[in-house]
């Protein structure tokens, strides 16, 4: 990558499929997310994964944002390359929050997340990876949703019934204290953006999604 | 009652979920004395249930007689007998249930069912000293990534449709592939990877953490009858794209975790290619990379029996009136305050 501007970079998170670096560009603090080949798979196919998924997602980010979710914006993507100039959310992951505030605070803050779900599903939006690190609560108290890597475009329930359950797991296993709670106030925060008919249809969805999961005693 | 010292305690484990019918000894220490096998080997298509479980009737004797000459231990001098209660194949868990059963009551010693699923973790951390892994688990029957968190191996991502063992096994079937004693299909499809040089495109299906193969396998059992690929290239093309999915699923779980160590386990562990892809991204993560040896790979008695004993050390045993078999069990529903975390 041939950035002339760079001057500083630090990595700030080192995820799974992709890796966040703070850099100075234009004298503003932005986010480069590179999506660097992984050593692991064949070249063939790790440049099929990289370029389509960073092509792919500043569309869809960009599609979040007409939905009313907040999300970063985008200054520049290089296919080619793999990598993606995105502003810097200031704020703390929902992850590392949700446990530590108030009942009142862990319960409102899941419901906005729910609404942003709604509002993403309702546009045809499946972000196919609703994790609580996924989501930046800002100090102005918005959420903004940082990573749709793994991102589709559907009007389908079966989409959406993927995503909340992705989502309900997501706590599950990172906020096993307060999932139920949590996941129960997601929901009411959904059916206030998709409505209560829709959010009806993809609450049985959800169900049967999870009885189609292995192994599971009500069958 | 155990002796006192664990040495000289002994825990028979017995193994049926699915095709192979295993027996072990293992001393409380966690010593493997013998780990006896015998697997149903179907002449044509998959596992069918009764016919394995038929299997497992006419072997078990010798198999459990094996177990304790090797072992050079009497049945006497057993002081726990273990048995997999669950998931897998009802008439395969029943009948080595009944063997456990009969065997536990006979002796009059304390009887423990215990999870498949924990059994291949456990016995993974117990020949490899790891830890507090973060564990890709993958069979013919199972594909699961997990990790410890609050007193349970949480599942972070799974198999949706078929497993990848199963995945394998259907391909290698469906394209007129043998397999061999000591040369399961999983290998066979490996040998042929190993020669395969072009990259046929198949589908690559990651939801989030969970997996997909049931795609994959269709599409490339029809990329072989096109005719228009060898079938080393798409064994190896299969391989590639089927364990990239997992390597990039077990990825995700370690950066979320920050777990210090990457444990394979299960049947295709044995894969080298899937263990060379993990042990890239342990390496990437400053995890150890730990594999279980060959020998404790495949369904076996000895996995059985050392989750049994961690199990009945912390104060687990199933008495018989509860001891039947459950056969959608699943990993997290396993409470495991053995496990220190």
């Amino acid at each position: 990558m041939r950035l002339g501007w760079r001057d500083k970079t630090m990595l700030i998170k080192k995820g799974a499929e992709a890796s966040l670096y703070l850099e100075t560009w234009h004298d503003r603090k932005v986010v480069m997310k590179r999506r660097l080949p992984k050593r692991y798979r064949i070249p063939e196919l790790d440049h099929t994964i990289r370029s389509q998924r960073t092509a792919h997602e500043p569309s869809i980010i960009h599609k979040a944002k007409e939905a009313g979710v907040p999300t970063p914006t985008i200054f520049m993507v290089d296919v080619a390359d793999a990598n993606i100039v995105m502003e810097f959310v200031e704020g703390k992951q929902v992850k590392e929050v949700l446990d530590t505030v108030s009942l009142e605070e862990r319960l409102r803050l899941s419901r906005l997340v729910g609404r942003m779900i709604g509002r993403l599903h309702k546009h045809g939006i499946i972000h196919g990876d609703l994790t609580t690190s996924n989501m930046i609560l800002t100090p102005h108290g918005k959420v903004v949703f940082v990573d749709f890597g793994l991102s589709e475009r559907s009007k389908e329930l079966e989409p959406k019934g993927v995503d909340l359950h992705l989502m309900k797991r997501a706590l599950q296993s990172t906020h096993h204290k307060h999932a139920k709670e949590c996941f129960k106030a997601v929901m009411e925060g959904y059916s206030e953006a998709m409505g209560k008919e829709k959010t009806k249809q993809v609450t049985a969805k959800i169900r049967e999604i999870e009885k189609r999961g292995r192994y599971v005693a009500e069958r | 009652m155990p002796a006192n010292n664990p040495a000289d305690s002994y825990c028979l484990g017995i193994e049926s979920t699915a095709d192979d019918f295993g027996a072990a000894v293992v001393s409380f220490d966690g010593k493997v004395l013998s780990n006896a096998n015998d697997a149903y080997m179907p002449k044509e298509g998959g596992i069918h249930p009764r016919e394995a479980a038929r299997h497992h009737a006419e072997v078990a004797e010798k198999v459990l007689a094996e177990a304790f000459q090797t072992a050079t231990v009497k049945p006497r001098d057993v002081s726990l007998v273990a048995f997999s209660q669950g998931p897998g194949l009802g008439p395969c868990l029943r009948t080595g249930a009944t063997a456990a059963r009969a065997l536990a009551s006979y002796l009059d010693v304390p009887l423990v069912g215990v999870n498949h699923c924990v059994g291949h973790i456990e016995i993974g951390k117990l020949a490899t000293g790891a830890k507090d892994p973060v564990t890709l688990y993958v069979s013919g029957g199972n594909t699961i990534v997990s990790a410890f968190e609050a007193g349970r191996y949480r599942v972070f991502g799974e198999t949706l449709d078929i497993a990848i063992g199963n995945c394998l096994d259907v391909f290698a079937r469906a394209v007129g592939l043998q397999q061999r004693s000591g040369m399961p299909f999983g290998a066979v499809v490996e040998e042929l990877a190993r020669k395969g040089k072009r990259f046929v495109s198949l589908p690559y299906t990651v939801k989030g953490m969970d997996l997909s193969f049931s795609g994959l396998l269709t599409a490339a059992v029809q990329a072989f009858q096109s005719g228009k690929y060898s079938l080393e290239d798409l064994c190896f093309s299969l391989q590639e794209v089927a364990f990239s999915m997992l390597t990039e699923v077990t990825e995700r779980a370690l950066a979320h975790t920050e777990k210090p160590e990457v444990l394979l386990t299960g049947g295709v562990a044995a894969n080298r290619r899937v263990q060379s892809m993990l042990e890239v991204i342990a390496k990437e993560h400053d995890a150890r990379f730990c594999v279980v040896p060959l020998s404790l790979a495949a369904d076996n008695g000895a996995m059985i029996a050392w989750a049994g004993i961690l199990a009945y050390r912390s104060g687990v045993s199933t008495p018989i009136e509860e001891s039947y078999v459950n056969v959608k069990w699943r990993l997290e529903d396993v409470y495991a305050p053995w496990v220190e975390g």
